[in-house]
């Protein structure tokens, strides 16, 4: 979802999305380990924590362009896959299990249709921000900048500082999924900054089509139900998967979402 | 110093490791403009072809070739069936499909082969080690050095000798005129990718008898190959050639030394931890170091 | 927010797929999850867990402990956010009581809580976290392999037996890693010379080999699972370093799988284990002979645990008749352990981990067949439980 922001409109590919995602959800472990159980105190940390840091990789990755920014984002979240692993205090590899979900005045987070729309509302405010965004000066500068970066620098468009705040407002985005993770699974483990998750999230994001906030939504949705659909139906899930997924490549040209729309402008 | 000499050595021969699978890599992404995830899996199949060649009795030499062969073929059969359609569409698409075949090639492998990891032996020839000055090496790791380096000096004097080499560079810089030219663009692509397709399983033949075969093998080495490729700079083999032995010398020279050097300052256990840590990280470090000072790399394509 | 579009969709899928897989016999068969790790190159381990569990119900004809189940296998990939979305549907749409399978323990960790929190039991297959064997520990989840530490402390105390003056060890950079060594440090008493941590997806050792051989010592301990393990050992001998150095495993760098593929350079290793192949129960030889006869490749430890495994949950069956909403019930049957363990004489701890014997072995060559086994040599260890038991809580 957030990483439809960067990829779709400001044409950069992050690998390392994983690592914002993971830093969330540890913040929110770490800081409950230490007595700190309120969702209000803990999630907004966790998103300054990650953006604070989308902010340093964002300055230093911009310089670089197409597949060098994927190198170097992923570059990056493997430091923080492997600061992950020899920690001890945060559990290293074992990972970091929370004792109880954090508190919000007033909601019962331990019941798990409340948290379920919670999550929901959220996500619907995050899409609705993040629509708001694209449509606009700002969306449409980062759109610019994908098509032709030097034309919008002509016009005198700081193109590198666009794109440094959609990089940490996707950083952002990421972070805040991954605290609800942590809250929904109590646990949290570096496995969340691996590589692997990083190019599940991109794989996503590339199947329900590029650019399109609701695209994203459909990629997650199907990846996942037919990833939990194939395992349980046969252990060599990942030959269907990998042939379905090659299929809809093949044959759909701007993701599901502008197969299902029939649209050309993706 | 012959420890450090020795270490040195570690460094190169890695660096070949890595070279030969990142030649076809980058020699595909430089030519043909594709992100190619699933070259990893040729290289299991190189792997995993000469493993069972070698497990049913073939010679050392044939069951490299029949790993080399049947990664070039199925190279070959990728490119036209999947690859093919994939040219001019986005990077992100091509990671997709790659990472697609990724899947199918592991669960194939593990249809096929089974989950347990197979054995191969090294040629009891090769097996010994070998007096060096001031230590002993093993006579293996020297043929693997040896490989490497004769895979670069072959590719370079194909690429810049041969007719079929300038239609590469050619087709890489200026593709629509060498199309112009009467050339038929679909073969070489097609060539070109069963030529990494060949290198990698060539690696991975090579690398059977020191590393375990089995699924996933092609993913533990292609962010390491990836890593090598853009410190080097795309598309160029030059590039790929300094680039992975940068990395293998970064990456064992810090594995030997940063534990040691930290012991001074930091208590032992620590420091051997803190060092492990240190160590694995350094290629990252100096990926993003290369990045952030040259963001095309060292050696990008098109440069010479 | 991706996790939750993820769990509710996998929900609403999995109604159909429970619906058109339920059993049609008559009573419904008890129903066991089974969360395990089939991909990735870990994938043998719950493989052979998997097919050790089967052969259990195979020899009752679809029963355990005279009570007709019903096994759901899921893959868990090695990634403790699937195993955590595998238990979450089992448990609500499935609506299933009895859990086990898990191979890794950061699966574990994120599993079990939820798992025995609901009231349900969990009964481990393989890991055995020290976060659950201490304070942490849970009435409803019984471990019926080995505490994680335990393999180590048995292979320090081999190492300490055979002699060894000075060791290098060798493990992955993480925790688990970090546990074994301090497990092996525990019972081995001799100099550390070298103590060397590796990145986790390493896949060349040479930079270690050469420090190893500048340690000068005169025995060596790595703990490096699956592949790792596998390439450590080859390149170890081809460095000519295993002449001088005797080389002592926990059972994980040294079963029939790991022998198989690296051929020759198995021969002469030591190492411990809290089962063998050869060891002379009768509950034990008529599994390793089942187990090749159905499956035509050699037992593993894992195998051997699926099968315990499966024979500890159908003597508690028995005793229940097959009722697990007796909760109080089925639980004291499981913690009495009164089935006929491979591994011979086998009892809980108080933190219902196990409290068994562990065998010291030799890699030798069959006189007869010219081939590579692993061979019992003697008991290393005898009714031991683990560290971390006293801080266990269960009354």
């Amino acid at each position: 979802m957030s990483l439809d922001l960067i990829v779709g409109y400001g044409g950069m590919v992050s690998f390392g999305h994983a690592a914002y995602f993971a830093v969330g959800g540890y913040t929110v472990a770490v800081l409950a380990q230490h007595g700190v159980d309120s969702a209000l105190i803990a999630w907004p940390i966790a998103v300054a924590v990650s953006a604070a840091l989308a902010a340093v990789v964002g300055a230093l990755s911009l310089r670089t362009s197409g597949i060098f920014f994927i190198m170097i984002t992923l570059a990056f979240a493997q430091m923080v896959f492997f600061t992950l692993i020899a920690v001890k205090a945060w559990g290293g590899n074992d990972g970091l299990p929370l004792g109880a979900r954090s508190v919000l005045p007033g909601i019962d987070l331990h019941d798990a249709n409340v948290l379920y729309y919670v999550c929901l509302a959220l996500l619907v405010a995050f899409t609705a921000f993040a629509a708001q965004l694209v449509e606009s000066r700002f969306g449409i500068v980062l759109r610019g900048a994908r098509r032709s970066e030097r034309r919008l620098l002509a016009l005198g468009f700081p193109t590198f500082r666009y794109k440094l705040v959609a990089f940490v407002i996707a950083g952002a985005g990421a972070s805040l999924a991954g605290a609800l993770w942590a809250e929904y699974a109590r646990f949290v483990s570096p496995d969340m900054a691996s590589w692997s998750r990083s190019g599940e999230f991109l794989v996503m994001v590339i199947l329900g089509g590029i650019g399109t906030l609701a695209g994203a939504l459909y990629g997650t949705a199907v990846l996942v139900g037919l990833e939990s659909l194939l395992s349980g139906f046969t252990e060599h899930w990942m030959l269907l998967l990998g042939a379905i997924l090659l299929v809809i490549v093949l044959f759909a040209k701007h993701g599901l979402y502008g197969w299902l729309a029939g649209s050309n402008d993706g | 110093m012959s420890l450090a000499l020795e270490q040195v050595l570690n460094g190169l021969q890695f660096g070949a490791m890595i070279f030969l699978i990142a030649a076809g890599l980058t020699l595909v992404f430089g030519i043909m403009g594709v992100i190619n995830l699933a070259h990893g899996s040729l290289y299991m199949l190189g792997a995993f072809v000469s493993a069972s060649a070698a497990v049913h009795g073939a010679p050392f030499a044939v069951a490299v070739l029949a790993g080399a062969a049947a990664a070039g073929l199925a190279g070959i059969v990728m490119e036209l069936v999947v690859i093919r359609r994939l040219y001019g569409r986005d990077h992100l698409d091509q990671v997709l499909a790659t990472f697609a075949l990724i899947l199918i090639a592991n669960d194939g492998v593990s249809v096929v082969w089974g989950k347990v990891p197979l054995p191969v032996d090294v040629p009891s020839a090769l097996a010994g080690t070998v007096s060096l000055g001031g230590f002993i090496y093993p006579a293996y790791r020297l043929v693997l050095i040896a490989a490497g380096l004769l895979a670069a000096l072959g590719l370079y004097l194909f690429i810049a000798r041969t007719r079929l080499g300038m239609l590469i560079r050619a087709g890489a810089t200026h593709r629509e005129t060498v199309a112009a030219l009467g050339v038929d663009i679909a073969q070489l692509n097609t060539v070109v990718f069963g030529l990494g397709a060949l290198l990698a399983g060539i690696a991975g033949a090579l690398l059977a008898p020191i590393l375990a075969v089995q699924v996933g093998m092609g993913e533990q080495i292609l962010i390491l190959t990836f890593v090598a490729i853009v410190v080097g700079g795309l598309g160029s083999i030059r590039g790929a050639f300094v680039g992975a032995l940068l990395v293998g010398l970064v990456d064992t020279l810090g594995r030997a030394y940063i534990p040691v050097l930290l012991k001074p300052v930091a208590r032992p256990e620590i420091a051997d931890s803190l060092g492990g840590g240190l160590s694995a990280v350094a290629i990252y470090v100096l990926m993003a170091v290369v990045l952030i000072w040259k963001p095309r790399g060292l050696f990008p394509a098109g440069s010479r | 927010m991706l996790t939750f579009a993820r769990a509710s969709l996998a929900a609403l899928l999995m109604v159909s797929v429970a619906g058109s897989s339920a059993f049609a016999a008559d009573p419904a068969p008890l129903k066991i999850g089974m969360i395990t790790t089939l991909s990735t190159a870990g994938g043998y381990l719950g493989e052979d867990m998997r097919d050790g569990f089967q052969l259990a119900i195979d020899e009752e004809h679809g029963k355990l402990g005279g009570v007709p189940v019903q096994v759901i296998v899921e893959d868990d990939g090695l990634k403790p956010a699937n195993g955590k979305q595998i238990a979450d549907k089992f448990l609500l749409q499935d609506k299933i009581q009895l859990f086990t399978g898990i191979i890794y323990s950061n699966v574990a960790l994120a599993v079990v809580p939820s798992v025995v929190e609901a009231g349900a039991f969990y009964v481990s297959p393989n890991s055995g976290p020290s976060q659950l064997a201490g304070r942490g520990c849970n009435k409803n989840f019984f471990v019926v392999s080995w505490q994680n530490d335990t393999p180590h402390e048995a292979t320090g105390q081999y190492a300490q037996y055979l002699g060894i003056k000075k060791m290098v060890v060798v493990a992955p950079n993480y925790t688990t890693g970090k546990d074994a060594i301090a497990g092996f440090k525990r019972t081995y008493h001799g100099q550390i010379a070298e103590e060397i941590y590796t990145a986790l997806d390493q896949t060349d050792y040479s930079a270690e080999l050469a420090r190893i051989r500048a340690a000068n010592a005169d025995g060596i301990y790595y703990f490096l699972p699956g592949g790792l393990g596998i390439n450590f050992l080859k390149q170890f001998t081809q460095a000519g370093l295993k002449k001088n150095m005797k080389v002592v495993l926990p059972e994980f760098s040294l079963e029939n799988h790991v022998i198989g593929a690296v051929g020759n350079d198995a021969e002469e290793l030591y190492g411990t284990a809290h089962w063998l192949e050869d060891l002379p129960y009768a509950a034990n030889k008529k599994f390793v002979t089942d187990y090749r006869a159905k499956y035509h490749r050699e037992p593993t430890p894992y195998a051997s645990q699926g099968y315990d495994t499966a024979k500890l949950i159908a003597s508690a069956l028995r005793a229940v008749n097959g009722d697990i909403s007796k909760a109080d019930a089925f639980r004291a049957a499981l913690r009495k352990a009164d089935f006929k363990s491979t591994r011979g004489a086998f009892k809980f701890g108080p933190n219902q981990y196990p409290v068994q014997d562990w065998y010291s072995m030799k890699v030798v060559r069959d006189p007869k067949t010219k081939k590579l086994g692993i061979r019992g040599v003697g008991k290393i260890m005898r009714d031991t439980g683990d560290v971390y038991s006293g801080q266990c809580k269960l009354t």
